[in-house]
């Protein structure tokens, strides 16, 4: 760890320093060699073009690449089923770690195999990548020939980030979720300010967020235009990790780092957030939900690496649970995000209570969230999600609306059948 | 000292262009070809324009150009497109790095003065970028790239550069 005589630094560039063999600050380009590369089938048949065009014949760390089929879980025609079949022949042949079909979204298997470790350097042929920062590692999204690069060298280059310190402080209301701080931080950073920088949480706030809470943030900071989102390390972080004696290398910041920016939230104030479908091609407008409440809604999706794993699919049944029933207009998806995930809902009984409440329970994977697979909302449809985007088209059909919130505002609307603030359901339980 | 000009006329796109609206998420899962998914570019975003694009067209764009998904298919179905430079005053990171590494142009500059049909030309000479709209006759400052990402587009793109070199410099 550098000594106190050299310039106080961030926790990306500490990450980034130790990865490039000298002490870099931000603004210098450096070449690192990186810990651990994750590719989906949505980049890793691009990948292996890019790779064999490289000339390349071996993987440089075939054990620290990993490759995840959850994009097209599972595939609907002849030609995905024959990309998905590339990457199955390419890491028999180069024994590396595969995913196949209904093990989950790769982001979720980064973490919860143990393929993730405090100190890292991680990256991954998918934007939302960026999750793995809530581990205490440097984790961005590059393009498959970025990923390319690493799959031969092990190795790639990268301009040292300045950093944003967000400072979390107070704690979450009962009914509002760690999605409603992402879509706050959204709502409040421009992404061009956000661009080429990375979102480091900090503050009270922060610690006493729970480790999935802390990759919902890193998950959406990709979202706010971020390069990366980095939390500490504490015991929240070795608990969930859970990786025995190799604990990693925590990076803490240093006291006098600089930051380019500073943005503040205090928890305690925060209420449940919405954002709206798109218009005619522009950025999602956030707003509090109080803004559209009433607005009638035909699916419910609860899923992805942003909003599908246990914690985040227990606290929308919670919600349910006090509605009792489903209204009969609603589609409503759960779309586990492992199937460890899935294992768990079954064991203990949730999954049953899923079921009997009329929900579609789809295999684990990205699912509806790109529309790539699963279930498609019809014409001028209302979707509420728990995903991370909502671009128009981005669920497979550019006629439908979809809002993004909170797993617990997605329950309370497949109560009502509207847009309904969820602490009206976790209030009359009190 | 290498020098590249690239001239042609603007078309127009909006800020905060994601890259499923240059190309949708779900095409690409049939195939990854950019001469095919070409067919469909910019369809969710607004179809007659995607098909309206000429090889040699300028894309100019609002902020964040390239935000969203990092699927590297926004890239290569630009290029296929014909298109080999794109204006914006920021674009996503990603998007970014997957332009130089495709051999697209990615030009960070003030765009605001530029209209529909403006002829415009764009000089790449040693690490910094003109930008010129000869309609208006306009010079337009330009963010200068890093010697590594210099290195790469003068080599044809990150492909080309590691198949000359093999491996990365340890100091760039």
């Amino acid at each position: 760890m550098p000594s106190s005589s050299v310039t106080p630094a961030t926790i990306s560039e500490k990450i980034l320093s130790a990865h490039c063999g000298r002490e870099c600050r931000a603004g210098e380009s450096v070449v690192c060699k990186v810990d651990a590369a994750m590719a989906t089938d949505g980049s890793a048949p691009m990948a292996i073009d890019y790779f064999n065009k490289m000339g390349g014949k071996k993987l440089a760390e075939p054990q620290s690449m990993i490759f995840a089929l959850d994009h097209y879980a599972p595939p609907d025609n002849p030609a995905t089923v024959e990309l998905q079949d590339r990457i199955r022949r390419f890491s028999e042949e180069q024994g590396n770690i595969l995913y196949d079909i209904g093990a989950g979204i790769g982001h979720q298997l980064m973490i919860e195999r143990g393929h993730v470790k405090p100190g890292q350097l991680i990256v991954g042929a998918d934007s939302h990548s960026v999750a793995y920062g809530a581990a205490n590692v440097f984790a961005t999204g590059v393009g498959s020939s970025d990923l390319a690069a690493v799959m031969l060298t092990g190795k790639l280059w990268f301009k040292v980030p300045e950093s944003i310190r967000v400072k979390l402080t107070g704690k979450l209301p009962n009914g509002v979720d760690a999605k409603d701080i992402a879509l706050e931080i959204n709502r409040t950073l421009d992404p061009a300010e956000a661009s080429y920088r990375t979102l480091e949480f900090q503050g009270d706030g922060a610690a006493s967020l729970t480790f999935e809470e802390r990759m919902l943030l890193t998950n959406m900071s990709t979202d706010a235009g971020a390069k990366a989102g980095v939390f500490a390390a504490d015991a929240t972080t070795t608990a969930y990790l859970n990786a025995g004696d190799d604990v990693g290398v925590a990076v803490h910041a240093d006291k006098d780092a600089v930051y380019a920016l500073d943005l503040n939230i205090d928890l305690d104030q925060l209420t449940p957030r919405l954002a709206r479908p798109p218009v005619d091609g522009a950025a999602a407008e956030i707003v509090g939900i109080e803004q559209d409440l009433g607005t009638p809604v035909d699916m419910v999706y609860l899923g992805t690496c942003t909003g599908g794993r246990k914690s985040d699919l227990e606290r929308a049944l919670n919600v349910l649970r006090t509605g009792g029933t489903k209204h009969k207009r609603v589609q409503l998806i759960v779309t586990p995000a492992s199937d460890r995930v899935y294992s768990d809902l079954a064991t203990e009984g949730m999954l049953a209570e899923f079921i009997a409440l009329g929900a579609l329970v789809m295999t684990p994977g990205c699912g509806s969230c790109c529309g790539t697979c699963g279930t498609i909302p019809g014409n001028e449809k209302v979707v509420m999600s728990a995903a991370n985007r909502n671009f128009t088209g981005r669920m497979g059909n550019a006629k439908a609306r979809v809002y993004l919130a909170s797993p617990e505002a997605c329950a309370a609307a497949a109560i009502t059948g509207e847009i309904t603030d969820p602490r009206t359901f976790l209030e009359a339980q009190q | 000292m290498t020098s590249l000009t690239i001239n042609g006329p603007a078309r127009l796109v909006g800020a905060d262009i994601n890259t499923d609206y240059i190309i949708s998420s779900r095409r690409k899962r049939v195939t990854i070809d950019p001469d095919a998914l070409q067919l469909h570019i910019f369809e969710d975003y607004n179809a007659e324009f995607g098909q309206s694009l000429k090889p040699d067209d300028i894309i100019v764009a609002g902020k964040n150009f390239g935000c969203g998904s990092a699927m590297e298919v926004a890239v290569t179905v630009v290029r296929a497109a014909g298109i080999s430079c794109v204006l914006a005053p920021s674009f996503a990171r990603a998007y970014y790095r997957n332009a130089i590494n495709n051999g697209l142009l990615p030009v960070i500059c003030d765009t605001s003065s530029i209209q529909e049909g403006d002829t415009l030309s764009i000089v790449s000479e040693g690490n910094d970028i003109h930008v010129t709209n000869t309609s208006r006759d306009i010079s337009i400052g330009a963010a200068s790239l890093s010697s590594m990402m210099i290195e790469i587009l003068k080599t044809g793109g990150l492909t080309e550069y590691l198949r000359k070199h093999g491996d990365f410099p340890s100091e760039i």
